[in-house]
């Protein structure tokens, strides 16, 4: 292959013939991006699940998304600590379903984080506005984008380890929030009991719709976890990936089981049902109610950094699949380009942040935040028809694994059968947009099989040291 | 506060114009094949290699 580089300072001995990501993560850094991009859904959204079930159907919600995500996490740990590449699910699914089946998981993932980074700055836009109407939301999106696309520019353990700083300090607000208010003298300053009780002629706050109420809410209870699966795109930049990734992610999916769990308690404890139900921010909500300011102002920074945190991890792993899709000219090779000195994906954490900026541009809130929602549900629907398929191709044995995962298939028949149902309460809320995603992805997979399929080079498709699969 | 306004601008356009200015000189400054030479599975070929270390690498550098 060609080295030759044109006016290089350094002396030609010393230059690279090839280049590659920087491996400098360790576990610390995988919990920072998997949590760092879902910690914002504890501070927004998941609040939906009450308006739709009610208290007790939110915390059903919250449950029923977390064994949702263990699966995921699960099946995320041994694969991709086997797949040790970047691109996470994209390069698994390459391996073990197909090019086709790759290249949508690819798009899945590249619109759920851009989506969500899109959604991230539009909010911290909208919390700089709700200081002063003067302050310019779009300003403060656009610095935003900006200001994490020039620190994932400039290298991933920087990036990651200010993911791991903003998002601890987020999480700590959480912790400060529930000791300040007093959690351990119910009905002092927290209201449990007269929360949960049923005003005379008006519905239970535990679950006023019954049942039917806790499946409508089981698309918002994702929101608690949402992006975890994000963890593996980092694989390619760990020092030991067979290590690191299980860590990483095992250890983020029990701190937001935890956080999931205690925000909930305390945000149904100090919010009415109906009010929870239809908040923009819970959290600071529930701070406001303890009527201490400076749990106000926790929270608030507690926000703000959940939300650059989500950004941030998002840009990271939307521009790893998108390197991953140029590498294996899925899209054009100039998008694999590795820069020289920071070894990130330059190219396409530069290409994707116009992208970003325009979704965020639109103020859309609701649309793109569905889009993204959509999209990482699409990736769950795959991952269980990969994991049966990996462990048929490459048995136990055959193949070194980082991690095992307990309890195969179990797992991934759970995951389907949970993500089919979060479909399903979906589709009664939000049907236009899927089919429109539905569409969309269809429309994508035509062109990559018509068109673009017969730029790859095959032979260079796959060239990880592996033996044969079983059957082939 | 419209000057926070203008700040908020002007640090976007001062940090995507370092990045902007600085891929150009990369791409201006490296060969084109060297930037996009990284490959899927080095560090399985490492443990390999590791494992075996007579067995030769396939495309190792």
């Amino acid at each position: 292959m060609a080295t030759e580089q044109v006016a290089v300072p350094a002396g030609a001995a010393a230059q690279p013939k090839r280049l590659s990501l920087l491996r400098v993560l360790g576990p610390m850094h995988v919990w920072a991006l998997g949590v760092g991009i879902v910690l914002v859904g504890e501070f927004m959204g998941w609040n939906f699940t009450v308006a739709k079930g009610g208290v007790f159907g939110a915390l059903v919600a919250c449950w029923f998304s977390g064994i949702l995500y263990s699966c995921v996490a699960m099946i995320d740990s041994e694969v991709s600590s086997t797949v040790a590449s970047a691109g996470g699910q994209y390069a698994q699914a390459k391996h073990i379903l197909g090019p086709l089946a790759a290249f949508n998981i690819a798009l899945f993932i590249i619109f759920e984080y851009c989506m969500l980074a899109a959604g991230d700055s539009l909010v911290i836009g909208a919390i700089v506005n709700s200081l002063d109407p003067a302050l310019s939301p779009v300003a403060f999106v656009v610095l935003t984008i900006s200001f994490l696309a020039w620190l994932n520019y400039r290298g991933v353990h920087t990036t990651l380890t200010f993911n791991f700083i903003i998002t601890a300090l987020a999480f700590i607000t959480i912790l400060v929030l529930i000791v300040g208010a007093e959690f351990w003298n119910p009905g002092n300053i927290t209201q449990t009991q007269a929360l949960f009780a049923q005003p005379p002629g008006s519905a239970d706050p535990k679950m006023p719709y019954g049942w039917l109420g806790i499946l409508a809410a089981l698309q918002f209870g994702i929101w608690y976890y949402l992006g975890i699966e994000g963890t593996c795109q980092t694989a390619e930049e760990c020092r030991s990936a067979p290590r690191a990734l299980p860590v990483g992610t095992m250890s983020g999916l029990i701190t937001l089981l935890v956080a999931a769990t205690l925000t909930w308690y305390i945000c149904t404890s100090l919010v009415n049902w109906i009010t929870l139900g239809e908040s923009l921010y819970p959290l600071y909500d529930a701070a406001v109610n303890t009527g201490k300011d400076y749990l106000k102002v926790t929270l608030w920074i507690g926000t703000v950094l959940s939300c650059l945190a989500s950004a941030n991890g998002c840009i990271n792993d939307a521009s790893r699949a998108w390197f991953a899709m140029g590498r294996d000219q899925f899209i054009p090779r100039w998008f694999g380009g590795v820069h020289p000195r920071y070894k990130t994906p330059y190219r396409a954490i530069l290409f994707l942040v116009p992208i970003m900026i325009a979704f965020g541009y639109t103020g859309l809130l609701d649309q793109v935040i569905t889009f993204s929602i959509i999209s990482g549900c699409l990736i769950y629907l795959i991952m269980p028809l990969n994991m049966i398929r990996f462990r048929r191709l490459y048995p136990m044995d055959s193949i070194r694994r980082g991690y095992v995962s307990p309890f195969h298939p179990l797992p991934s028949y759970v995951l389907f059968v949970f993500v089919l149902l979060t479909f399903l309460a979906m589709y009664f809320g939000y049907w236009r947009n899927l089919v429109a995603a539905l569409v969309f992805y269809g429309l994508c997979s035509v062109w990559f099989v018509l068109h673009r399929f017969k730029y790859v080079d095959r032979a260079k498709l796959y060239t990880m040291p592996w033996p044969r699969p079983k059957g082939y | 506060m419209v000057w926070i306004n203008y700040g908020a601008w002007a640090l976007s356009i001062l940090l995507l114009g370092w990045t902007v200015v600085d891929a150009f000189r990369i791409e201006t400054t490296y060969d084109h094949d060297l930037l996009v030479s990284s490959v899927e599975g080095e560090i399985e070929k490492e443990i390999l290699d590791h494992a075996h270390p007579t067995t030769p690498a396939e495309g190792g550098s």
